[in-house]
This record gives C-alpha cells, structure tokens and sequence, in this order.
C-alpha cells in the first residue's frame, strides 16, 4: 500500500498567557505543548483512527494536517508534498485536496448562509462556479440523505444530526483524496450514525479515499478503522492494527481507555482498568513515562526515564516500560 | 401533579412556523421524572429532543409555539410563567448543559470571569467565589484550573469547554439537571467520570436529571428511567431495564439493533432503520413510524396509535404494543 500521508515528529504549542501575565502568575513557561513529537502514516485507502483523553491534541494535529495551525517542528508529507512551511497561497490551493469535518457541527456553518449557499461554497472557493451548482447541491444533499427542502434553511433551523449531514456534504463537495474528520458522528443516533458511517465506506471503496477519523466512539473505530493510535498528553502513546489493539493493547493507557467503554445493557458486568490522581499539569508535565502518576504499574524507573518506542510486528508500536501481555 | 415527582408533562404540543408550513415538532409529549431519578431520553436525530427541553426552560425558538399541555415543575406550570420568573427558576432551580457549550460560554470572556459572574447571587467575597470554580474545574478534569482561569473558550479543546459547562451548571446545585448530550465530546475514561459525578449529585443532594444522549451505553448505564422518542412523539417509555431487556415499540427495537457496541463481529456495514422520517409539515394520517415499520398492519396507516400502559410503568405507542415479542 503506498503511503499518502506521513507525519514524521509534529511539534505544535500554544500560548497560553502573555508574557506580563505569566510573570505575575509565576509560570515559567506559558506554553502548552499541545502536540509533542508525533509520527504517523496513512496508506492509500485506509481508514485510520485517533483516539484519547480529551485534551490531548487530536483536534489541534488535525488542523496542522488541513494547514490551520502551523507546526513548531517536524515534517507533515502529503503525496510526497510537504506542508510544513508551505506558502499560505500555495496552501490555500492545496486544501482542495483534503476534506475537512470539523468537531462543532453548527458552530462551522456560517449562521447567515442557506444550506444551498454553503454547500456551493467550496466549488466558488475553488474556481468551480462553471459547474451547475444547483444540481451539485442536490446530488449532495441526497447523498447524505436529506430531503431537497433543506437547500432554503439556515443553519439554526436544523437539529445537531441534520448540521452534522450538512458537513459531511461540504467535505467531500469537491471528491478529495483524504478526509479528516474530526468526531464526525457526535450527536447523531445509531441509526443515523450508520448511514453516514456507510456512506464514508461506500466513497471509500468507489474512489480510494483515505480517512483519518478522530472519535471517542470506541464503537464506531472498532468497526470503521483499519489502525488506530492512541494519544495521550499530546504523543501517541500506542498504534497498531485496530483489531490487535482491542484484543491485546500493550500501553495501560489504552487498556484504560478501552476498558472504559459504557456498555449498552444495565446488568452489564463492569470490568475497568481505573486510572488514580488527577491529571497532570500541561505547564510542569510529569518526568520519565507522563502517564506514571495515573498508572497502575507505575515504579521507579517509570518515573525517571522516558519509554522508547517498542515496535512489535504489524506496525504496532507503544512506548511503556510495562507493557501488558508482553513478556 | 404527583409530590413525588419533580417534572411532569402532560400533553404538550409544540409547532414551528416554516415556509413549508406549520411543523409540528412534538405532539401529545408526555413525561415524568420522578424526584431524585435520573431519566434518559434518546431517539432519532431531529426527532425534538432539544425542542423538548427548550420548552421546559422557556427557551424556544421565536417561530415556535406551544399549542398545547402543561410543564409542571414542583407543582408549578411554567407555561404560565413570565420570561422574569422562567430567569429566576433557570438560575436557582433548574440547570441547563446544552449541547453546544458555547450556547452557555462567552467567547469574548475568559472562564474564570464567567464562573465567577454566574454566582452573582451568592454573598461571598470573590476569592472564595474563585476558589470554587477552580475546585469545580478540577472535578471535572481540567489540568491546571487556577492559571487557566485566565483563558477563553477558544483555547480549550471541545471536550475541555464541555466539561466547563457541566461545572457551570453544577455550581448551581439545582433540583433539577437538564443535560443535553453533555458527554458526546468526551473520551470513555472521562464519560465514565461524569457519569460517576452525575450520580453523585444525585444521592448528595436528591438532584433530579434529564439526560439526553445517543449513547446507548451512557443511559443504561447512568439512567432509572428511559423515554424513546420518534418523530415528535414519545414513541416508548419504562424502566431501563424495560426499555434494554423488553423493548416494546418497533422503533425502540430497531434502534437497539443498529448500536455498533451489540455488534461483535466488526462490520463495514453497519445496520441502519431503511426510509426517511416523515416531514412533520405532512402527517400521515395513522402511526408516525408505519413508513419503516417492519411489523406494520392495515390499522397503522388508518389510526394513530394511542400511547397504552400494557404493563406497568411501561408505555408505547403501539397499536402492536404488549404483542411484540422481545429480543
Ligand atoms: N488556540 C489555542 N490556544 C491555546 N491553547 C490551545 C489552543 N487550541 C488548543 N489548545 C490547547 O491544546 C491542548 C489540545 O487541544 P485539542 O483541541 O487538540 O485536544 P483534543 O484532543 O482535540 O481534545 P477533545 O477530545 O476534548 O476535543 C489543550 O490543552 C487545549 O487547551
Ligand atoms: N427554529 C426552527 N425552525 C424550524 N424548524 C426547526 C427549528 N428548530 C428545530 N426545528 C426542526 O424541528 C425538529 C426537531 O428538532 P430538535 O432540535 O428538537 O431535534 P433533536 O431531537 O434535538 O435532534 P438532534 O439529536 O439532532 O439534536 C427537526 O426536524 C428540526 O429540523
Ligand atoms: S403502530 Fe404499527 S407501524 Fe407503528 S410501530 Fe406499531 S406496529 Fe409499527
Ligand atoms: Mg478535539
Ligand atoms: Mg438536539
């Protein structure tokens, strides 16, 4: 499978108080590392998922692949292009190339456009407007499954699922090659969760899409995803097949998370890894492993030094000094 | 209205005007919490779950109008009450997690001056009003509560500004909790938290709550009682345990049958219920979900069904119901 995104050791901060302010407050460092030093890849095709604590920078490596915040280090390849450092123009062009769902389904529709209007959007963006963009409209509202009537609405006039369909339907307007999405089946009921689901699928099988889909639906990856990483405090802390990482996760951390998982059946037998303490300062981040102060196995050497990369078969890979189930 | 109960409602119909006509978002909606329970809403998107709350918080949209029913609180309708009243009962008895959180955050104000602005009530000096919200803050997980305080809403992540509006709507301590999908931006480990939180608040302080959410296994877990919705109408209400173990309605059935989590072997195909919610402009003239309904009869389509106890403290909106055999 050839590769179409490469993420080699992605850095991205934020400042979190002004220099004065940080001052007064005794913050030494008034940054918060929001992403710390990820890599990853995504083949051709393939579905990958991101999952973790919330908080834990998703959402912020997801607009540095879409080019809205700009990495401090590292390199983000995209089909052998690489983004990090690109000029704005040249970016502004490139986006194009990948559809964007973003978490805030109501929020990311402007409140003073029709449906019609935003959905049009993307091909005036892109030069496009020579297309009939009354039929292009329709094609996409029927392909999420919205009734034609929609078109004259604004964005306050639809429930979260209906917002949430209307994204989707701006993301792949112009047939890009890679989709991010990010949560974009929250506050959509089973049902309607399953047809958006299906309907990523069916695009993905009919043009050779590839998916980076960030959820804290645990159903929804176990399904959809061929890979998923697992991040924890701005790294990944763990990635593999997804199957392999349900059945047999190495990191604490993912067996935590996963364990986690309400079930739907009140008798059901409750078996959870818990985590302990509270979660660690983002401005004093804990030394050695950053999990240890919230992990049961944590000792000594833990707390001292920082876990290399193990890298097991099947491009699974975790960083613990304890992993479970290997010996 | 019964004592023991904290909310009922009786009857309520609630329309929108629309171009299309007068939609009728909720017909005949009957509930009933129980004082000190927790009662779980789900259903399909769209279906008028947020329209339900608005109207018991008196916060409909301005083309809505309630055509009939009653909402009692405590013994009080609060139809009939003034917008002053309604602001009073909002902010002393009645707390609200809505499901964007920027409904409740400003974005031009950092948190702690919102936390602080919310206990106006309170005759406290202001730095125990802070010393509350941080410690509000750090129940609900967010690292470094005191120095964050300074920041504004865009600098959280979606799940960070979701736990900072359950810890506004805590510091109120309410008699009654409306939350509105209030975990969809949160990862298992925190969900499982909140939940722990929620219950916590009801045992301490005999806090009623009304939760809504798609997640199956967020209300098995957390709710006594479950009502289902469909179309504008409660199609289903009982037990937990009545709705997971001996669900009744067709709609209730298929909508357990699509959650992924009942789904062991992974699948790219998700189940979905086949067809399109009826436009709420157009009735049919007999049971909302006939279009869909596997089971459906001659009667269906001639006679809305009335909603039957067919066991106790057991209701559906079944013409079938009591008939319909269980999983
Ligand atoms: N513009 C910003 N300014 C300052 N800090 C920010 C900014 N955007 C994000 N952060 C911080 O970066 C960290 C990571 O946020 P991010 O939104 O990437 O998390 P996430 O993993 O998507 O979380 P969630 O699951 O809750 O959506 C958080 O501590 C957040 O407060
Ligand atoms: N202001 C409005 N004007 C016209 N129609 C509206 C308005 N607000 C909501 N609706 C419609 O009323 C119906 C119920 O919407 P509501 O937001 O209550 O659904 P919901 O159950 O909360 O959905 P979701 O799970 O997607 O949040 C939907 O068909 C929606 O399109
Ligand atoms: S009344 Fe008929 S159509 Fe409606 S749910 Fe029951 S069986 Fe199905
Ligand atoms: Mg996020
Ligand atoms: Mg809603």
């Amino acid at each position: 499978m050839n590769t179409l995104l490469e993420l080699d050791d992605v850095h991205v901060r934020f400042r979190t108080h002004s220099p004065l302010n940080a001052i007064l407050k005794g913050i030494d460092d008034p940054f918060v590392d929001a992403v710390n030093g990820v890599s990853l890849e995504i083949g051709e095709g393939e579905t990958y998922g991101l999952v973790g604590e919330s908080g834990s920078g998703k959402t912020t490596l997801a607009r540095s692949i879409i080019g809205l915040v700009e990495p401090q280090r590292g390199s983000i390849r995209y089909d052998g292009t690489e983004l990090v450092g690109m000029p704005t123009a040249e970016m502004q062009k490139f986006r194009g190339n990948v559809g964007a769902m973003f978490q805030d389904p109501v929020g990311s529709l402007s409140p003073r456009m029709t449906i019609r209007s935003l959905l049009a959007e993307p091909f005036k963006i892109h030069d496009l407007s020579q297309r009939n963009l009354g039929q292009e409209v329709n094609r996409l509202l029927e392909m999420v499954g919205l009734n034609r009537d929609f078109a004259n609405r604004y964005p306050h006039q639809l429930s979260g699922g209906q917002a949430r369909r209307v994204g989707v339907a701006r993301a792949l307007a112009l047939d890009p090659k890679l989709v991010v999405a990010d949560e974009p089946t929250a506050g959509l009921d089973v049902s309607v969760q399953g047809e958006i689901l299906n309907l990523l699928g069916r695009l993905q099988q009919e043009l050779g899409i590839s998916i980076l889909v960030i959820t804290h639906n645990l159903n929804v990856v176990r399904h959809i995803t061929d890979r998923m990483g697992i991040m924890y405090f701005g790294r990944v802390v763990e990635q593999g097949p997804t199957e392999t990482m349900f059945h047999q996760p190495s990191h604490p951390y993912t067996l935590a998370l996963l364990s986690a998982n309400p079930e739907p059946d009140p008798d059901a037998e409750i078996d959870r890894l818990e985590l302990q303490g509270e979660v660690p300062s983002l401005f004093n981040r804990p030394s050695g492993c950053e999990f240890h102060p919230r992990c049961p196995f944590a000792d000594d050497r833990c707390q001292a030094s920082f876990p290399d990369l193990t890298e097991l078969s099947d491009a699974h890979s975790y960083r613990c000094h304890h992993p479970l189930h290997v010996t | 209205m019964d004592a023991n109960n904290v909310l009922e409602i009786r009857g309520l119909n609630v329309e929108f005007a629309s171009e299309r006509g007068r939609l009728r978002a909720l017909r005949d909606v009957d509930l009933t919490i129980p004082r000190g329970s927790i009662v779980g809403v789900v259903g399909e998107s769209g279906c008028g779950k947020s329209t339900m709350i608005n109207s018991i918080i008196g916060l409909l949209a301005h083309n809505a109008t309630v055509s009939s029913g009653s909402i009692s609180f405590q013994g009080e309708d609060l139809l009939q009450k003034s917008e002053r009243e309604l602001r009073d009962i909002r902010g002393q008895h009645i707390s609200m997690i809505f499901q964007d959180p920027m409904t409740t955050l400003n974005p031009v104000l950092s948190i702690g001056t919102q936390m602080i602005d919310i206990q106006y009530r309170d005759q406290i000096p202001k730095a125990q009003k802070k010393a509350r919200s941080i410690e509000m803050l750090s129940r609900v997980g967010i690292p470094d509560p005191e120095s964050r305080l300074d920041n504004y809403p865009h600098q959280f992540s979606g799940g960070m500004r979701q736990r900072i509006a359950i810890a506004m709507a805590l510091q109120a301590e309410p008699e009654l909790l409306i939350a509105d999908e209030p975990t969809t931006a949160l990862d298992a480990t925190l969900e499982v938290q909140i939940i722990h939180r929620l219950k916590d608040l009801q045992h301490s302080m005999g806090c009623s709550i009304l939760f809504i959410s798609h997640h199956l296994g967020v209300i098995a877990e957390l709710c006594d009682f479950v009502i289902v919705m469909y179309g504008g109408e409660v199609v289903e209400r009982g037990t937990v345990r009545d709705i997971f173990h001996r669900p009744s309605h067709p709609y209730t059935f298929k909508l357990l049958e699509c959650d992924p989590a009942r789904i062991a072997e992974t699948t790219r195909s998700l189940p979905t219920i086949p067809g399109e919610i009826p436009n709420l402009a157009k009735l049919p003239p007999g049971c909302i979900f006939a279009d869909r309904c596997e089971r459906s009869i001659g009667l269906c389509r001639e006679k809305i069904p009335p909603s039957t106890e067919f066991a106790e403290h057991h209701w559906a909106r079944c013409h079938l119901a009591g008939e319909v055999s269980s999983t």
